[in-house]
């Protein structure tokens, strides 16, 4: 579904991608992890079409489309979710009137009607249940005076209403505690199917005890240096990423 | 000698028609308006005459350019002749469920009341022509006409006093309560470049209660100018709220001025909204003159073309343990300009007020320009004020958050500006004001009221 060749990405003229390859299957979770500004973050912005990065060389193509001919709009409706390291806050702007809107822009693509209101609600009460998010939330301001916990749940409720065929987590670990982790990953396990495909960007090994990858990577310096099974993440729990990075300077 | 030496010359010219004018008519403008207004209107022609129209150049205009709008060769109705139109034909208001008590000032005249839904009202309630009232009850308009506006130094003040013959008039007596709201809408109507000058007194007494809703509306593509003084008197326990929604066109000039008197433990809520509007000046000045008054003074301009929008405000605390809170927000597009002041005056012996003032203002446009000043004069040492002015633009992050949500830029532009005009709307507490109010501001923010050159409230 998605192939990224040879990209290079900058951001305010320095280079952070330099020249990086994945490809992803349906029904695959892969991991990227990697130290500090390896450039993880910046991979999950330019696959979603953040303005504030150049993409200098390469390619992306998903589904055969090139996406980065697409608008970040355009990107999500053709299915692509991320869910957000910082989620922002809207003020003024209704969880349910935000929700809607983008559900509708997604029918509107594929050429759907609006959903109905009874529909709408029922869909919102499915997918809130999913990822165990408080009724209150739904009725307040997007993420407005929500807990870092309540915003990476809220992410995921949004990744379950919107039904991507590929999902971008970028550090949803971060700033969990255990159960809400838990809370977090089971919606995320519940959510996969034979179809869509994950990329799960993480720091640590723990997410990965719940979110099962197919596929571990190393991003260091703005490539992908090392391909692995979820043994990688393992060792890489054990070893940290020096040895990494000694193989990869040492060349 | 003139005191504006600094109006370009054909303003100068008109400033000095305008004196001429009356000087040569004042008589006919006598004999066609009550005496108990006639009262003070020398005082106010000379007083006119020695400030002439106020410039950039007087502190308190800083943010209103008015040349251009002063330059124009109005025609003006002395003699009081009819206007033919019946705006009870005309505008069927169609604010659903407003359920309003309805009266319509066109132009500088007070058009006769001839709604059957009129007739329901309370018992000792007036609201008339001020012109007519100040006939039947004389004592009545005496007591309150010019109270408040004949002490301001200010031209278009001391302008209004020479020349209003007439206006709405509203009297809410002792513990009365208005179970509907009241609505005024200013009609402009004429068939050559026109100026109207009225007068508005609006009096509750004790107790008393009432909802105001002003709405500015022009019909015909000629040049208006409007100059309307309007005085509220709000005794002590009343509650009034006052909403003023501006509906023009790009050649109005729609200068107003509102002066509020708040009495012991009184209640105030003004929300004046511009939505669409040429060159507008709201100058709306509240004296709190009773202890333990609530005020809240809010507002929210929304300007493209290029509209003029400035918001003069004051809030005076004269006496202790008053609380007041002003919120203003503008969003300008294009080569809008936006004006705000707030003048917030706390006197020695005000211990333990409470002023919050916040103006926040989003430019669209690099072309587009807001100026803001907080005033605070705080002479009390024991109170809590606060103020916090804001210019910025809609956030990027918020926009990217939207966008990879599959909402498209526009929409996305759409939900923030509409969210952050969300807490003006709040401010309005008739219900189906408020439902109307959100829609026009959808459609305006969508550009859709853009090429709007009459009535949208009311048609």
């Amino acid at each position: 579904m998605l192939e990224i060749k040879d990209l290079h990405a900058n951001i305010n003229g320095k280079e952070i991608l330099k020249g990086l390859n994945l490809v992803v299957r349906p029904g695959e979770i892969h991991a990227i992890m990697g130290p500090n500004g390896a450039g993880k973050s910046t991979l999950a912005s330019v696959l979603t079409g953040n303005q504030a990065f150049d993409v200098t060389h390469g390619e992306i193509s998903f589904y055969g489309k090139d996406l980065l001919e697409l608008s970040p709009e355009d990107r999500s409706r053709e299915g692509i979710f991320l869910s957000f390291q910082y989620p922002v806050e809207i003020p003024g702007v209704s969880m349910v009137n935000f929700m809607r809107t983008a559900v509708n822009e997604h029918r509107k693509y594929k050429n759907l009607d609006p959903i109905s209101a009874t529909d709408f609600l029922r869909l919102m009460r499915e997918k809130k249940e999913l990822v165990e998010m408080d009724n209150k939330l739904a009725n307040r301001s997007v993420n407005e005076g929500f807990s870092g916990g309540e915003k990476k749940r809220n992410e995921i409720f949004q990744m379950a209403m919107l039904d991507p065929r590929l999902s971008i987590l970028d550090e949803t670990d971060s700033g969990l505690d255990i159960d809400a982790l838990r809370i977090v990953a089971n919606g995320v396990n519940k959510l996969k199917t034979a179809d869509n495909a994950s990329i799960v960007i993480t720091h640590y090994q723990r997410l990965l005890d719940y979110i099962v990858p197919d596929f571990v990577h190393v991003l260091y310096d703005g490539r992908i240096v090392k391909s692995g099974g979820k043994e990688l993440a393992l060792e890489l729990e054990e070893r940290g990423y020096d040895w990494i990075k000694q193989e990869v300077d040492g060349k | 000698m003139l005191a504006s030496c600094c109006l370009p010359l054909t303003a100068k010219i008109m400033e000095q028609q305008y004196i001429n004018l009356y000087k040569q008519y004042h008589e006919q403008i006598k004999a066609n308006a009550a005496q108990v207004i006639n009262v003070s209107r020398d005082a106010s022609f000379e007083l006119f005459e020695k400030l002439g129209f106020p410039t950039s150049n007087d502190e308190n205009y800083k943010y209103s350019d008015l040349k251009d709008a002063l330059s124009a060769d109005y025609g003006l109705n002395i003699n009081r002749l009819p206007i033919p139109v019946n705006p009870y034909e005309v505008f069927s208001c169609d604010v659903p469920g407003i359920h309003s008590y309805l009266f319509f000032v066109v132009n500088d005249g007070f058009y006769p009341v001839n709604d059957v839904r009129n007739q329901q009202l309370p018992e000792g309630v007036i609201i008339g022509s001020l012109s007519e009232v100040a006939k039947s009850h004389p004592e009545l308009v005496q007591q309150y006409y010019g109270k408040l506006s004949s002490a301001k130094k200010d031209g278009l003040i001391a302008f209004n006093g020479a020349f209003a013959q007439d206006g709405f008039f509203m009297y809410v007596p002792k513990n009365v309560q208005l179970d509907r709201p009241v609505q005024l809408v200013n009609i402009m109507r004429s068939d050559v470049d026109f100026m109207a000058n009225s007068h508005n007194l609006v009096i509750l007494e004790e107790g008393a209660k009432a909802q105001l809703l002003v709405c500015d509306h022009t019909v015909d593509d000629v040049h208006f100018l409007s100059n309307r003084v309007t005085e509220v008197f709000v005794a002590q326990n009343a509650t009034y709220e006052h909403y003023k929604l501006e509906n023009t066109h790009i050649k109005t000039t729609n200068l107003s001025t509102l002066l509020i008197d708040q009495q012991t433990s009184s209640n105030v809520l003004a929300n004046v909204i511009t939505l669409h509007n040429g060159v507008t000046r709201n100058n709306i000045e509240i004296d709190v003159d009773g202890e333990h008054c609530e005020t809240l003074l809010c507002g929210m301009v929304i300007g493209d073309k290029k509209q003029q929008v400035d918001n003069f405000t004051s809030i005076i605390h004269n006496k202790p343990n008053c609380n007041s809170r002003e919120l203003f927000k503008y969003v300008l597009d294009d080569l809008s300009k936006g004006g705000f002041t707030g003048k917030l005056y706390v006197a020695r012996d005000a211990q333990k007020t409470a002023a919050f003032q916040t103006n926040r203002n989003i430019l669209l446009n690099k072309t587009a320009k807001m100026r803001t000043k907080p005033q605070l004069e705080i002479y009390a040492d024991d109170v809590k004020c606060s103020h916090g002015a804001t210019v910025g633009q809609l956030d990027e992050s918020a926009m990217f958050y939207m966008r990879q949500r599959g909402i498209p830029e526009k929409e996305a532009r759409l939900l923030l500006m509409y969210a952050f005009t969300g807490d003006i709307i709040d401010n309005i507490r008739i219900d189906a004001l408020q439902e109307r109010i959100k829609m026009l501001v959808e459609k305006r923010l969508r550009g859709e009221l853009s090429k709007c050159e009459g009535c949208i409230i009311c048609q």
